[in-house]
């Protein structure tokens, strides 16, 4: 008898060899993609692998992206960009060198298919779920076994599902649906894999349902996914790398079994903002009654500096300008993207905002690259995460918002409702 | 990770001590000794300073939430910390833990103080509190992974599995 199946358990089965995975089983699942980047991974693995008198399992499944140290600010940088550079051209593996951010350009190149099992060295990894693969994060040392093996143990997690009815109204992102979940659900998820439907998520393009799965790892969930669709197989048709598989087997049946299901009602979500130092302290936009003033905003990361997200800044930004004695920082997620940024106009609407451009990287948002911020200092961020000394001092704060909420909280020298300028 | 049984006194932390807190990034690039001076600085300045070889950092809910980097596990073990006892902990920070040998146990009804002792055996999955003269239990490590964790951690372990494969 069919045993009905949620899409995650179906990633999990078919990547361990099974029929079918039950919650709590462990089970060790054969890796179809091993993402590492610059921080963790050349620099912290090639000793360990060398030590063991180990090689990489598989070249051609392994992806190397440099972006968390570059472009090189110092010497350490340098030498560890470096030593990444020489490990992956000796090993022949792929290595985007500084043109983007790991998940953002995982999903530009197409690399990550519905289906797939993927491991990545960053916790960030089930940005991955994007695109209806299952995608975690681990660590260098997990990395290391990864390479070596090409399998990662898995405690099969209980299904959740978040349920976005509706539709998310103008100045409204999928950034505010992770802030308004943090604080609904708080930050230890640890059992579940959550699974993103209802008719907002289907109406959202991969760049948004990259920000769901993204921050998952906030909600301190297993994973996060969307099961493929139409759009899906667009963005990987767009890549040159087109789906050949079965888009129906890739989905949850419709009598699966989810531990928690939770609704969101897009129509009537408004902004959110989270107040330092953890993005569980989210409220509505509407609930902040003091004027908090800022003296940077950072539109950055691979959750807040895509291009979609320059967009988003950009429609508030039109024919204004950013407030005397505030800065507002952008760094795009990747080079394709300020290209096309450029291509469009939208990149001259932030620059004549007065909007400083930044390098492509992870920059501030991992307290490695420029826009660190001063004791005393008060930053709103489009980045996904606000913990204490994370973007510089520890006696700075950081406020989380969507690309709109920091664009008009830059042009209002304030944290601003985005709806007051884009009505 | 040992799995003999660990005394020591104890430092206790709230919930969601997070890997910016544990290893900040501005750091990040620095070795893991001068790393380890910044460890928990932001919240407890004198930990890092005070924290002795075979002490135990308590935690409540979410512990090690946030980055995927191992130097928040690191870090602990550089300090001497002996082991990790949380409510819950955040699901990469867990694992990191396993792979590098520190002893980390998940007990949600941990009823302890700062600069108390806890004694706590990994394999039973028993910790008294010895000034409290109570005990308490949490779930042992999963079987499947005993064999990682007896071996001392992941890379030990492949170590030992490639000198001696499998028959």
């Amino acid at each position: 008898m069919r045993m009905p199946a949620t899409l995650v358990e179906k990633i999990l089965a078919r990547a361990s060899g099974r029929d079918s995975v039950m919650p709590g089983e462990i089970v060790t699942c054969a890796i179809d993609l091993l993402m590492m980047h610059d921080s963790g991974g050349p620099r912290r693995v090639a000793s360990r692998l060398q030590a063991l008198g180990a090689r990489v399992w598989d070249a051609d499944k392994v992806i190397v992206v440099s972006d968390h140290f570059a472009p090189a600010t110092d010497l350490e940088s340098a030498e560890i960009l470096a030593l990444t550079r020489r490990w992956a051209a000796t090993r022949g593996v792929k290595h985007y060198d500084g043109v983007g951010i790991c998940h953002v350009v995982l999903q530009e190149g197409g690399h990550v298919q519905p289906g797939m099992f993927c491991v990545g060295g960053d916790s960030h990894s089930p940005s991955g779920g994007a695109m209806g693969a299952w995608m975690v994060g681990v660590g260098a040392t997990e990395i290391t076994g990864a390479l070596v093996t090409g399998t990662l143990w898995i405690k099969v997690p209980q299904s959740a599902r978040v349920n976005c009815t509706g539709q998310l109204q103008r100045g409204v992102s999928a950034k505010d649906i992770m802030l308004y979940l943090c604080a609904q659900l708080g930050m230890n998820n640890d059992n579940y894999a959550i699974e993103y439907a209802g008719a907002a998520v289907r109406g959202l393009p991969i760049a948004e349902r990259l920000v769901l799965c993204n921050m998952s790892a906030e909600l301190g969930a297993e994973t996060g996914i969307v099961a493929a669709d139409q759009h899906t197989l667009d963005a990987l048709a767009c890549a040159g790398r087109a789906f050949a598989g079965d888009l129906s087997h890739w989905q949850s049946d419709a009598d699966a079994v989810f531990a928690m299901q939770v609704d969101v009602d897009a129509d009537s979500l408004p902004p959110q903002i989270a107040a330092p130092h953890s993005p569980a302290n989210s409220a509505g936009i509407d609930t902040l009654t003091d004027r908090v003033t800022i003296d940077q905003a950072y539109i950055g990361a691979c959750t807040g500096a895509k291009l979609s997200d320059l967009r988003m800044a950009a429609a508030v930004l039109k024919g204004r300008q950013v407030a005397s004695g505030t800065r507002l920082l952008i760094a795009p997620a990747s080079t394709a993207m300020t290209a096309q940024a450029a291509a469009e106009g939208t990149l001259a609407t932030l620059t004549a905002a007065g909007a400083i451009l930044l390098p492509t990287g992870c920059g501030a948002c991992a307290g490695m690259g420029a826009g660190m911020l001063a004791a005393g200092e008060t930053c709103i961020a489009s980045t996904a995460r606000n913990f204490k000394g994370r973007m510089g001092s520890a006696d700075a704060s950081v406020w989380l918002g969507s690309p709109y909420t920091v664009a008009a909280s830059a042009v209002r020298g304030a944290i601003c409702d985005p709806r007051e300028l884009l009505a | 990770m040992s799995l003999e049984v660990i005394r020591g006194r104890c430092w206790v932390f709230g919930d969601q001590i997070d890997t910016d807190l544990l290893a900040p990034g501005p750091y990040m690039k620095q070795p893991l000794a001068e790393l380890a001076t910044h460890c928990l600085e932001a919240i407890a300045p004198r930990f890092a300073r005070e924290v002795r070889k075979g002490d135990i950092v308590v935690g409540g809910f979410g512990f090690g939430i946030g980055s995927s980097r191992e130097q928040a596990v690191q870090v602990l073990a550089e300090l001497g910390v002996a082991a990790v006892v949380a409510k819950s902990f955040a699901r990469i920070f867990y694992r990191n833990a396993l792979n590098l040998g520190l002893p980390a146990l998940c007990c949600e009804t941990l009823q302890v103080a700062d600069g108390e002792t806890l004694e706590i055996d990994p394999l039973a999955g028993r910790i008294r509190n010895l000034d409290r003269d109570v005990e308490m239990h949490c779930p042992p490590i999963p079987a499947e992974l005993l064999d990682v964790v007896a071996a001392g951690g992941l890379l030990p372990w492949l170590q030992q599995r490639r000198a001696a494969p499998p028959a």
